[in-house]
């Protein structure tokens, strides 16, 4: 079914041009073994090469979004609601093939040296893959050589994961990210376990590399948010539904201003009414499950 | 707001203190670190030293416990004979190493790949472990022979349960987020599991081979001891109908130091191949 679009979009070189943006309008999505559904009524809007950030408390529903939009939770749940995905004027029924997805952990198989693990891709199947296997394995090679010295690790390419600092091993992910060249990507808190220091280069790394591509990110960091998103989306109720904010219209990545504290003053309070009505029971489905795993 | 700095500095401190305290146990480490050789020869002297000691307190007749030395003089005088049933007791403990850890794998594969199968098979594997090796011997000696296939197989038997569950366990409990990424990069059921599921099981398969290692040798023996015509099994009941205590010391002497040798090149080579082990 969305293989045949997925043809049309095959040639890497041209990556520049193709943007996808993603419609979700009244989205419901319920997990089969549950009764209640962790969204609904969701309505949004992923511009193309776009930082779209999405904020709210832990358990709303936010990682559930990401994993549908990644095509993990295909087989769990039962979605409905208009999903539309437009990609240089094609419509894609799925994302399948084009995303790239960068999680909390950086999850750099402990078994590959970081070179192996910037690559990691070129090893699984696939439309792209075999587009990709015309390419010399060399190329490749140099291709990640390339994006690891972006990244400012040049130096570790033999390195194992186990050898390197947290900073450097999601500055490793974020290669690896980089490498499959997808034309979404979906962050799940991917700066939230660094320090402070680290998570602000990372932060200004990512937003300069990541710049042509259209990104979901999902942080509890209202000043994340506000430092890198072209536009905030809060989500909040049993089940979540989401709310846009208004940002300012400075470049990405922002110095903070006055005008970035009245909008943190807003989240905040946006945030905080959840809290208020905390007495309705607890969302157990999404149960942090982009946390839970080592 | 210099109370709030202070507590911050304080907070600081205290996330510091594991990683110091770390620091601290790990240069104790190093500094009482022990060369592993010296360890082996303090602690032999000191069995030798204590044997020794039980033979001269309770002057035990040398038919019940003869004393270290005559073990040794044993040990050198008849090495021909003792090396020629080490070479076949390690023969059947290798072979039946590789065969049960190769029928282990195929099982724990079975296993995920196909989940009915698991019910199926898991009783058979429990009654794998339960029914005591001595008990299936005489049929395996039976059916196999009194040479080295039926003692092979009884070694691979008894290890066959610890490694299927760790292998097992091991593909069952790959991290999600491996699985995750592996996924969304569009990786097939088989690539899935060449490339993530089985490099990821390897430290839990690891600890399976090492308790395999140590009890595989149990399983030869046993088999040995129920009929045999070679082997340091077939040697000690020899040694033992005819008085000849020293000799069948000496036989299990070796036979100790053939596992601790096995166990140390086993771990010593599964860390050289899994470094990322804890």
């Amino acid at each position: 079914m969305s293989s045949s679009p997925q043809v049309i979009l095959a040639p890497t070189n041209s990556k520049d041009t193709i943007a996808v943006n993603i419609t979700i309008t009244n989205g419901y999505l319920r997990y089969h073994d549950s009764i209640d559904p962790v969204l609904s009524q969701l309505n949004m809007t992923m511009p193309a090469k776009q930082w779209t950030c999405i904020l709210g408390r832990s358990g709303c529903g936010k990682t559930s979004l990401l994993r549908y939009l990644a095509g993990l939770l295909d087989q769990q749940v039962t979605w409905s609601g208009e999903y539309a995905i437009n990609a240089n004027q094609q419509v894609l029924a799925d994302l399948n093939n084009q995303i790239a997805y960068m999680a909390q952990q950086d999850l750099l198989l402990p078994w590959l040296s970081v070179l192996d693990n910037v690559t990691l891709s070129s090893k699984f199947g696939g439309k792209m893959s075999k587009s990709a296997s015309k390419v010399t394995s060399q190329a490749s090679t140099n291709k990640a050589l390339t994006l690891l010295a972006k990244v400012g690790l040049a130096d570790n390419a033999q390195h194992f994961p186990q050898q390197l600092s947290g900073g450097m091993r999601q500055r490793v992910a974020l290669a690896r990210t980089l490498m499959q060249d997808k034309p979404v990507v979906l962050m799940d808190e991917p700066f939230s376990a660094l320090d402070a220091v680290t998570r602000y280069r990372l932060q200004d790394l990512a937003c300069e590399l990541l710049a042509d591509k259209t990104v979901v990110l999902i942080t509890h960091d209202p000043q994340e948010a506000i430092r890198l998103a072209d536009q905030i989306y809060i989500m909040q109720g049993t089940p979540a539904s989401a709310e846009n904010l208004s940002v300012p219209t400075s470049a990405t990545p922002r110095q903070f201003d006055a005008e970035c504290a009245q909008l943190q003053q807003q989240i905040m309070s946006c945030l905080a009414k959840e809290y208020r009505d905390e007495s309705e029971d607890e969302d157990e489905d999404e149960g942090e499950s982009g946390v839970g795993y080592e | 707001m210099r109370v709030r700095v202070v507590l911050d500095m304080s907070e600081l401190i205290n996330n510091l203190t594991p990683a110091q305290s770390n620091a601290v146990k790990n240069t104790d480490k190093q500094q009482r670190h022990i060369s592993p050789w010296l360890r082996a020869i303090i602690s032999t002297l000191v069995i030798i030293g204590i044997w020794q000691s039980i033979v001269d307190i309770f002057a035990m007749p040398s038919f019940i416990l003869p004393a270290p030395l005559a073990v040794f003089e044993r040990l050198i005088e008849r090495h021909e004979v003792l090396f020629k049933h080490t070479l076949v007791t390690a023969q059947e403990i290798v072979f039946g190493l590789l065969l049960g850890l190769f029928m282990g794998l195929f099982f724990a594969l079975q296993m995920l790949l196909f989940k009915p199968i698991k019910h199926w098979l898991l009783p058979l594997l429990i009654a794998s472990q339960a029914i005591p090796v001595f008990a299936i011997a005489p049929v395996l000696m039976l059916w196999l022979g009194y040479g080295m296939a039926s003692k092979i197989v009884m070694a691979a038997l008894i290890i066959f349960f610890p490694v299927t569950t760790c292998c097992y366990d091991g593909l069952r409990n790959t991290p999600t987020g491996y699985l995750d990424l592996a996924k969304t990069m569009g990786a097939t059921k088989w690539q899935l599991l060449r490339h993530i599921q089985l490099p990821a099981s390897l430290p839990t398969l690891a600890s399976g081979i090492r308790v395999a290692v140590v009890i595989a040798p149990i399983g030869a023996v046993a088999g040995e001891w129920v009929g045999s015509s070679a082997g340091l099994g077939y040697l000690m009941l020899q040694a033992n109908a005819r008085m000849m205590i020293d000799e069948m010391f000496a036989a299990l002497l070796i036979l100790s130091a053939l596992s601790i040798l096995l166990y140390f090149v086993t771990d010593k080579v599964l860390k050289k191949l899994i470094p990322w082990e804890g």
